[in-house]
Order: structure tokens, then C-alpha cells, then sequence
């Protein structure tokens, strides 16, 4: 299957303002979120994007 | 041999000696596969006999003869469908792929070539013919002024401006001037981006070029020709560091952002400029109002 445009995984510091349905990962610090976002950008070969609200989404485009 | 070899063979050399001429490996770099230019010698060669042919067979009253022309044309047709589907395999293989425009564009290109060997061989052996060798000579050095002239389209340079503008980030939206190109959220990406990337603003110089250099095929071919020439900082599966081109809506303008190998400023300014434009990228909005206005 070949996705378009899809949220693969998202990482936040609140579980509150994660969407559902994506794989989410709560981080502690924003040290950890670029390292957990970067890490997944590699290997879901997509794109890190950050939200206003500070949330990462990882788009394949 | 007859009173016609040597005409034939002359208009067949000049032929072939124009193909030749027009391969040139340029900075698109293509053809740069020596099989791929054996065969368009080949056909060049081909195409060279059959407009040498076309005098002597009127000459000889075999009217008939001429009909093969026909065939050539869709031998040549053929060439270009060999063309569009080599390139179009070997652009999914590209980190930079070239796109249909611009496969399209060159697989005209090459038809095209063919017909204009024709003319040159059948224009040299017909001065050959009807007047002497140096008539030939003449002739067929004019034919080459031709071709040389129908050869090479159009530049980017000749519709548009082209500036250097430095790449910025605000916030995680990453501009170049004031055309935003793509979200980027890790910082660490954001600096990579920062230290080798190089930005670009292409202006359209009118209405009409504004309708040509927002084509989405003549925008791949520019990022195509760039990551070409200047080497393109990415590899699979980074499609942060993917080349973009994004358009301002209210003038036109374009914004264009790599990552080169080789961040030498000058040489992409000029590698942009010479850029072809895309015969089915030209688009001309005037002349239709212009037309319309006449009308009424």
C-alpha cells in the first residue's frame, strides 16, 4: 500500500493534545522530543513538522 | 555508380555530419550512454539516405518513391516513444527526477532531429544537383545555419530574472524571501538546511512568463537541471532535504530551494538561466485577449 499524506506518528509532551489514532509518543522534555522525532523521521521516511501548539507530526509525503 | 552517388553520398555525409553536430553533452547530460548515441547516429544515418534520395527519385520521375517518407515519419515517431519510455524508467531511479514535461520535451526534441537531417540532406544533394559541388557546399552550410537556429528553444534567462535570496526560517516554516517552501521541525534539520541550503527567486519578466514558470513540469525541470549540475545534498528517504519550488500567488514569482553539493552561487544563477523552457510549459494569456479585443 503507498500512503499519500498520512500522519505516521506524533510526539508531544501531553498526551491532551495528541490526535487520536496516530501513534503517539509522550516525551518529558523538548530535548528528547527533537531526538524522538528526528529518530522517526529517519526511519518512517518522512518528514518532521512542528505544530504552533509545539506538537511533531511525522508526515509521509 | 551513377551520375547520382556522389550527390547522394554527399547530402548523406552532410546529414549525418548535422547529427553529430547536434549531439552535444551538455550540462543536462544526456545522452551520455554510448549505446543510446549509436542509435541515434543509426538514425541519423537513416534519415540522412532518405532525404538524400528524395531529388534523384523526382528526377527520375518515380514520384511514387517519395511516398517512403511517410514511412519515416512514423519510423521517427518511434523514436520518440523509445525516448519517453527509457527516460521515463530511469526517472523513478532519479534523486532528482526530471518529470514528464521535461522527458517529453526531450523526446520531441530527438524526433525533431531527425526531420531536420532530412531537410539538410535533401536541400544538399538538391543544390548538388541542380547546380555544382560548391552549390552543395553552400547549401548545405545554410541548411546547418538553419537547424542550428530551430535546434536550441528558448532559456529561462529570456523570461525571467533570476536573484539570489538568503533561506530563513521562522519558526518551523522555512522561507526563501518571503515564499514559504515546507514545514521543518527538528532544529538539528533546520541548521543542515541552514548551512548548505541556497535560495533563489526567479521573477517572470511578463504576464506570459508568469503562466510558464509556475508550470509544475518547467519547475521540475529547473530543480532537475540544478541538482544535476550542482549535486543535490540528499539521499533516499530524506524527503526533508527534497529540492522545492513554491510560487507567490500574487506575483508569480518563484522561490527556489536546494541543497547543493556545490554552493557556488554563480554557476546556479547561471545553470538557471539556462534552463530550457518547456514548449508545453509556454503559455500566452495575452495574445488571447488580445484576440478576443479584435473581435468585439
Amino acid at each position: 500500500m503507498k500512503l499519500e499524506k498520512a500522519i505516521l506518528a506524533t510526539v508531544t509532551l501531553s498526551i491532551n493534545k495528541a490526535p487520536v489514532g496516530a501513534n503517539v509518543f509522550v516525551c518529558e522534555s523538548e530535548e528528547e522530543m527533537d531526538g524522538v522525532a528526528a529518530d522517526l523521521e529517519a526511519i518512517l521516511d518522512g518528514i518532521a513538522h512542528k505544530l504552533s501548539n509545539g506538537v511533531y507530526i511525522i508526515v509521509k509525503h | 555508380m551513377n551520375e547520382y552517388t556522389i550527390p547522394i553520398l554527399f547530402g548523406v555525409i552532410a546529414g549525418t555530419l548535422a547529427r553529430i553536430y547536434m549531439f552535444r553533452t551538455d550540462y543536462r547530460q544526456y545522452p551520455t550512454y554510448p549505446h543510446g548515441m549509436i542509435i541515434h547516429l543509426a538514425l541519423g544515418f537513416i534519415a540522412a539516405s532518405l532525404g538524400a534520395l528524395v531529388v534523384p527519385s523526382i528526377m527520375e520521375q518515380e514520384f511514387t518513391a517519395v511516398t517512403f517518407l511517410t514511412l519515416a515519419a512514423s519510423q521517427f515517431r518511434e523514436v520518440r516513444n523509445m525516448e519517453r519510455k527509457t527516460l521515463t524508467e530511469m526517472d523513478s531511479l532519479e534523486l532528482v527526477p526530471r518529470g514528464a514535461s521535461y522527458i517529453e520535451g526531450i523526446a520531441v526534441t530527438f524526433e525533431g532531429r531527425n526531420y531536420l537531417v532530412i531537410f539538410i540532406s535533401f536541400v544538399t544533394s538538391f543544390a548538388y544537383l541542380a547546380l555544382n559541388v560548391w552549390a552543395g557546399f553552400i547549401a548545405a552550410f545554410l541548411a546547418f545555419l538553419v537547424a542550428k537556429k530551430y535546434m536550441t528553444g528558448s532559456k529561462l534567462g529570456k523570461i525571467a530574472t533570476i536573484e539570489q535570496k538568503e533561506v530563513t526560517f521562522d519558526g518551523p516554516g522555512l522561507y526563501v524571501d518571503n515564499i514559504y517552501i515546507m514545514n521543518i521541525g527538528i532544529p538539528a534539520r533546520q541548521k543542515e538546511i541552514l548551512q548548505h541550503g541556497l535560495g533563489f527567486i526567479i521573477s517572470p519578466k511578463n504576464f506570459d512568463a508568469r503562466m510558464t514558470i509556475g508550470n509544475l513540469g518547467q519547475r521540475q525541470a529547473i530543480l532537475h537541471d540544478l541538482a544535476i549540475s550542482m549535486g543535490v545534498y540528499r539521499d533516499s528517504g530524506t524527503p526533508a532535504l527534497v529540492p522545492l519550488i513554491k510560487r507567490d500567488l500574487d506575483d508569480g514569482r518563484i522561490g527556489v530551494f536546494i541543497l547543493p553539493q556545490n554552493k557556488n552561487v554563480n554557476l546556479a544563477m547561471k545553470v538557471i538561466s539556462q534552463v530550457p523552457t518547456l514548449e508545453n510549459a509556454i503559455r500566452m494569456p495575452t495574445e488571447t485577449k488580445e484576440k478576443e479585443s479584435d473581435e468585439s
